[in-house]
C-alpha cells in the first residue's frame, strides 16, 4: 500500500513488472559465481590460522608442493607490502597473512589443486611455526590503559601514523551545551547497551573464477556488490595495472553490506597466474562466517534528557564500535548516524576499537542500527515515563527540513512525520495487540548515498532498447532501471533488456550500497534516455523536413505540429526513426556518467506486537508492521522487499544472531545450524507501508531503500518486551536465556 | 579412488553418470551433470539452498553420498517446468507465482524453495499459512523475510487446486 501518493502520475514508475532476470532465476539457469566452470580449471583451499593472534615464525611448503595433483601454492610473500599509509593496506593484509595472524582463520596461505580434496590435503601438509600473542577480545580491554595490541600495524585514523593503537577512530560531535541541558531537564534517562558480532548472512558463500592468461591479463569471474571495486582492490594487492584485470560480474546470492570488499579474487588471480591455468576458489560456509562479514559488535552509554511535556532537550551518547582486527572507519558512523530527532544540545563521541576478531564489513546502514537500538529504548522509557503516547513524542521532536544531523548537516526535504502519522493512522496501530501481546515501535535513519555511475542506452534496429548499467542487480534494480528508462522513451518496459556489463563493458561504476543503485544509477540511465530523446527528435526532423524545434518527444514518438501530432502524418514512433538510424546518421546510443549528488536521506517507523514466554524467555513476533519513505518507489514490490528484508534481518540481531567467541578468540557457532538466522515459521507476515515524500534531487523522487529497513527492528522488540513484561532488555540479542533472566531479576 | 557408476532418472530422463563415492550428491549434479540450479549454501544440511526431490521426497543433496542416488527418481529445479525451461507457459505454477509475486531478490535460495514448496503442495494442496511456514522452514531466505514466498506458494496453491 501506498501511503502518499506521488503527486506526478506515471504510466510505468510505480508498475509492478515481472523482473526481468527472473525467468532465469527460477529455472535454475542463472549464473552465480560457484556455478562457472572453465576447461582446465583447477580447485583452490585456503590454510587457515589455528590461532587468534600469532607471529608467523615460519611457513613450510615443500611437503606440500610435493602432494598430488598439487599445481600452485601462494603465501603472503607472493604480493607486494603495502605501504601502511596505502587504502588498501588493510585489505592486502587480510586476503592473506604477512608475518601476523590477527584472528582465528585469518588465511596464512593458498594451494590450487586438481581438486578441491587435493588442494585442502596440501593445505593441511604445509608446515608453519606460530609464535603466541596475547588475544585481545574485548572493548573494554582492548581500550584498557596498557593494554596489549590486537595489531601491531595499526594507527589511529587522522591521528597516525604515529603510535600503533588499538583505537581505529574517535569521533567527537557537539552542539550547544548538552550538561546544562541535562541539569534543566525536567527527566533524564540514562542506560548502558551492548550488541554482539552479527553476520550479513547471505546464503551465497563468496567465490570467484580466475584465468590468468600467459598475456598476463587476469579474467575475473566474480559474485561482489561491485565489479569495478573487485577489479580496483584486486590490482592494488597484486601490485598490477587497472587494465590487467577484466571482471565479470556474476549474479550475486546476497551480499547486504558484505561484498563490498575482496577476499579471493587477488589470491585466485596469483595461483591462476602461477599455474598458468583457471583457479576456482570457493569458500564454505564455516570460511564465511569465520573469515569474512561481520558487522562491528559494541557498547553504548546514552543519556538523554526532556522537559515533562516530553520535548527531548539534550543527547549525551558513548558509544564503541568493535571493528575487528583492523582499522575500519565503522566506529564513526555510529555518532553520525544520530539524525531522527530535533535535539538542541547534543555531546556524542563514537570510537572504533580493535580485536582480535575477523576484519567487520559494512552490513546494511552499517553502525547506525546498535545506536539506534540504544536511544529509541530511551526515548520508549522517556515516553513510558511520562506516559504519553510513543509516536506523539516522537511526533512532537522529529525531525523535519532544515534541522540539523548529528554532523550538523541540515536536513532536504525528509519524510520522518509522514512515516510516523502513516503508522498511527494505520490498521496495525489502530488495532489493539492480540490476546497476550504488547506492542513496541522505532524509528530508524540512514542516510543513503550518491557516489559514482555509468549507463549507456543502445537504441536497436527494431525499437527495442539495451540499458547498460555497471551496478549488479542485489534484489530487482534491473526492473527499476528498465521502469525508468520505459518511462523515459515512452516504450514498454519489456521492449528494453537491462544488462549488468563488465568492468570493460560500460563505464566505471561505485558499488551496489548506501541504497544507491536505483538513486545513481537510475540518474544516469535517465540522462542518458534524455539525451536520446534529443536526438530522437533531430532525427525526426530530418525524416519529416521540418525543424528541429518543431519536433516534441512525446509518449514514445516524435511529433510535430506540421508532421504528426494533429495535422497531418501521423507521430513517429521510436521503431519507426530507429529503422531508418542508417541514412539519418548512423546508431542511436547515448552514454551518462555522474557523481551523484542529492542523495535522499531515508526514514523508517517500525512497529511490532510481541508476547514473551515468561517460562522460557522465548519471544514470538505475533504482528510486524514497516512503514518507510522510499521517496518514489519504482517498483513497488522490491522496495517491499527491501522494507520486509530489512526488517527479518533486524528480527534476527534483535532475538538470535551473535558470534560467540571462546576466550581465546575461537568463534564457537560457525554454522547456520548454531547461528541461527530466521526461518519461515519463526515469523509472520511482514506489513508494509510505502511512504512517498520525493527526493527533488532525483528526476523521479528516488531516495533508495535498501538499509533503513535494518535500523528500527531491535529497539521496536525491545520497546515491546518492555511493554509486554516491564523489563528493559539492554544487551543484544534478546535471546531466550537473557529475556528469562532479566525476567527472573525482575521479580 | 575408482569411480561408481550410477544409474538413476533425473528429471523424469534416464541418466547415469561416474562419480567418486565420497562425492555428494550436490556435486555431481553440479559438476557431472550440469545441473548447477541446486546451491551450496552450507554443506550441512542447514540452509535448503540444495533441496532435490529423490523419489518426491524433499533431500538436502549435499547430505547424500552420489551413490545413494542409484535407482533413484531425481527432481532439480530443473525438471519443475513443464518444457524445456523455456520461458513463458512451460512454467510450474510456483514458479509462474514466485515471479509475479516478486518472492526472489538475489535468487539464490530460489531453485531450493521451489522444489521444497512443490513437494508440499504435492502432499498437501492446501495448506495453511502455518503449514507453509514450517514445511519451508529448512529453507532459508536471507533477502524477503519469507513474506512474498509465503504469499507466492499460497496463491500457486490455488492455482493447482483450480487446474484439477
Amino acid at each position: 500500500m501506498t501511503a502518499t501518493e506521488n503527486p506526478k502520475t506515471y504510466k510505468w514508475v510505480g508498475t509492478r513488472p515481472i523482473r526481468h532476470d527472473g525467468y532465469d532465476k527460477v529455472v535454475g539457469k542463472a549464473r552465480f559465481a560457484a556455478d562457472l566452470n572453465l576447461p582446465g580449471q583447477l580447485h583452490a583451499a585456503y590454510l587457515r590460522s589455528p590461532h587468534a593472534h600469532a607471529n608467523i615464525v615460519s611457513i613450510d611448503t615443500s611437503a606440500a608442493e610435493a602432494m598430488p595433483g598439487v599445481k600452485a601454492i601462494v603465501t603472503g610473500d607472493d604480493f607486494p607490502a603495502l605501504d601502511i599509509t596505502d587504502p588498501n593496506h588493510d585489505v592486502s593484509i587480510n586476503v592473506l597473512a604477512r608475518g601476523t595472524v590477527l584472528y582465528h582463520g585469518h588465511a596464512i596461505a593458498a594451494v590450487a589443486a586438481t581438486t578441491k580434496a587435493e588442494a585442502q590435503a596440501a593445505c593441511a601438509a604445509i608446515e608453519v611455526e606460530y609464535e603466541l600473542l596475547p588475544v585481545v577480545l574485548g572493548i573494554d580491554e582492548a581500550m584498557a590503559e596498557g593494554a596489549p595490541l590486537a595489531n601491531e600495524q595499526n594507527y589511529q585514523k587522522f591521528v597516525g601514523p604515529t603510535d600503533p593503537s588499538n583505537i581505529a577512530t574517535h569521533t567527537p560531535l557537539e552542539r550547544g551545551d548538552a550538561d546544562a541541558a541535562m541539569a534543566e531537564a525536567d527527566i533524564v534517562i540514562e542506560r548502558e547497551f551492548d550488541c554482539a558480532h552479527v553476520h550479513q548472512g547471505y546464503i551465497e558463500p563468496h567465490a570467484c573464477v580466475v584465468d590468468t592468461g600467459a598475456d598476463g591479463k587476469a579474467n575475473v569471474w566474480a559474485s561482489s556488490q561491485g565489479h569495478f571495486m573487485v577489479r580496483a582492490i584486486s590490482a592494488a594487492v597484486l601490485g598490477w595495472e587497472t587494465s590487467r584485470i577484466k571482471v565479470t560480474p556474476a549474479e550475486i546470492g546476497g551480499g547486504f553490506g558484505g561484498k563490498t570488499t575482496v577476499y579471493l579474487e587477488p589470491v585466485a588471480a596469483r595461483l591462476s597466474e602461477k599455474a598458468g591455468r583457471p583457479v576456482k576458489l570457493v569458500m564454505s560456509r564455516e570460511e564465511v562466517l569465520r573469515s569474512s562479514g561481520p558487522a562491528p559488535g559494541a557498547k553504548l552509554r546514552i543519556k538523554i534528557g526532556a522537559t515533562k511535556d516530553g520535548e527531548l532537550t539534550a543527547i549525551d551518547g558513548w558509544m564503541a564500535y568493535q571493528v575487528g582486527a583492523y582499522g575500519d572507519f565503522a566506529g564513526m558512523v555510529g555518532a553520525m548516524s544520530v539524525a531522527s530527532y530535533k535535539f538542541p544540545n547534543l555531546k556524542l563521541e563514537s570510537w572504533g576499537v580493535l580485536s582480535n576478531t575477523p576484519k567487520t564489513a559494512a552490513y546494511r546502514a552499517p553502525s547506525a542500527p546498535h545506536a539506534a537500538f540504544a536511544i529509541e529504548s530511551v526515548i520508549d522509557d522517556i515516553a513510558s515515563e511520562l506516559e504519553m503516547d510513543p509516536i506523539d513524542l516522537r511526533l512532537k521532536n522529529a525531525a523535519v527540513e532544515g534541522d540539523l544531523t548529528a554532523m550538523g548537516m541540515p536536513h532536504p526535504r525528509i519524510g520522518l512525520v509522514e512515516c510516523l502519522e502513516a503508522l498511527k493512522a494505520s490498521d496495525h496501530y489502530q488495532s489493539e495487540p492480540a490476546e497476550g501481546a504488547a506492542r513496541g515501535l522505532a524509528v530508524g535513519f540512514w542516510f543513503n548515498i550518491g557516489e559514482q555511475s555509468s549507463a549507456t542506452v543502445n537504441l536497436n534496429e527494431d525499437g527495442t532498447a539495451t540499458v547498460i548499467t555497471g551496478s549488479p542487480d542485489i534484489g530487482g534494480s534491473r526492473a527499476s532501471m528498465a521502469l525508468m528508462a520505459a518511462e523515459e522513451l515512452g516504450i514498454d518496459v519489456y521492449s528494453i533488456t537491462p544488462v549488468v556489463a563488465d568492468t570493460e563493458a560500460v563505464g566505471f561504476t561505485d558499488v551496489t550500497e548506501g541504497s544507491r543503485a536505483t538513486f545513481a544509477t537510475g540518474k544516469a540511465v535517465v540522462e542518458a534516455c534524455r539525451e536520446l530523446k534529443v536526438e530522437l527528435c533531430r532525427r525526426a526532423a530530418q525524416i519529416m523536413g521540418v525543424d528541429e524545434d518543431q519536433v516534441a518527444w512525446v509518449d514514445g514518438a516524435a511529433v510535430s505540429p506540421g508532421h504528426g501530432g494533429g495535422e497531418g502524418g501521423e507521430p513517429l514512433t521510436l521503431a519507426a526513426i530507429t529503422a531508418q538510424a542508417k541514412r539519418t546518421g548512423g546508431p542511436l546510443t547515448a552514454t551518462a556518467s555522474l557523481n551523484a549528488a542529492g542523495a535522499g536521506p531515508s526514514f523508517a517507523v517500525h512497529c511490532a506486537d510481541v508476547k514473551v514466554d515468561d517460562e522460557t524467555g522465548q519471544t514470538e513476533i505475533v504482528r510486524y508492521t514497516a512503514v518507510q519513505d522510499a521517496g518514489t518507489a519504482i517498483h513497488p514490490s522490491y522496495v517491499e522487499g527491501q522494507m520486509q528484508g530489512g526488517s527479518v534481518q533486524g528480527i534476527g540481531w534483535a532475538l538470535n544472531e551473535e558470534y560467540i567467541f571462546s576466550s581465546d578468540g575461537v568463534l564457537m557457532n560457525p554454522g547456520f545450524l548454531d547461528y541461527r538466522i530466521p526461518v519461515a515459521s519463526d515469523l509472520p507476515m511482514i506489513e508494509t507501508i510505502i511512504v512517498e515524500v520525493p527526493n527533488p534531487s532525483h528526476p523521479y523522487g528516488v531516495r533508495g531503500v535498501g538499509e533503513t529497513g535494518i535500523v528500527p527492528p531491535m529497539a521496536t522488540i525491545g520497546n515491546a518486551i518492555k511493554a509486554a513484561t516491564g523489563v528493559r532488555m539492554t544487551s543484544l540479542p534478546m535471546s531466550p536465556p537473557k529475556v528469562l533472566k532479566a525476567l527472573d531479576e525482575a521479580d | 579412488m575408482s569411480r561408481t557408476h550410477i544409474t538413476c532418472t533425473v528429471n523424469g530422463e534416464a541418466t547415469d553418470f561416474l562419480a567418486n563415492p565420497a562425492t555428494s550428491l550436490l556435486d555431481a549434479l553440479r559438476d557431472e551433470l550440469g545441473l548447477t540450479g541446486a546451491k551450496e549454501g552450507c554443506g550441512t544440511g542447514d540452509c535448503g539452498a540444495c533441496s532435490v526431490l529423490m523419489d518426491g521426497k524433499v533431500t538436502c543433496a549435499c547430505l547424500v553420498f552420489a551413490p545413494e542416488a542409484e535407482g533413484r527418481d531425481l527432481l532439480t529445479v530443473e525438471g519443475l517446468s513443464s518444457g524445456d525451461g523455456a520461458e513463458g507457459d512451460h512454467l510450474h505454477p510456483l514458479q509462474q507465482t514466485f515471479l509475479e509475486g516478486a518472492a526472489l531478490q538475489c535468487g539464490v535460495c530460489t531453485p531450493g524453495f521451489l522444489v521444497a514448496a512443490k513437494a508440499l503442495l504435492d502432499n498437501n494442496p492446501d495448506p495453511t499459512e502455518t503449514e507453509i511456514r514450517y514445511a519451508l522452514a529448512g529453507n532459508l531466505c536471507r533477502c524477503t523475510g519469507y513474506d512474498k514466498i509465503i504469499r507466492s506458494v499460497q496463491e500457486a496453491a490455488v492455482q493447482l487446486r483450480s487446474a484439477t
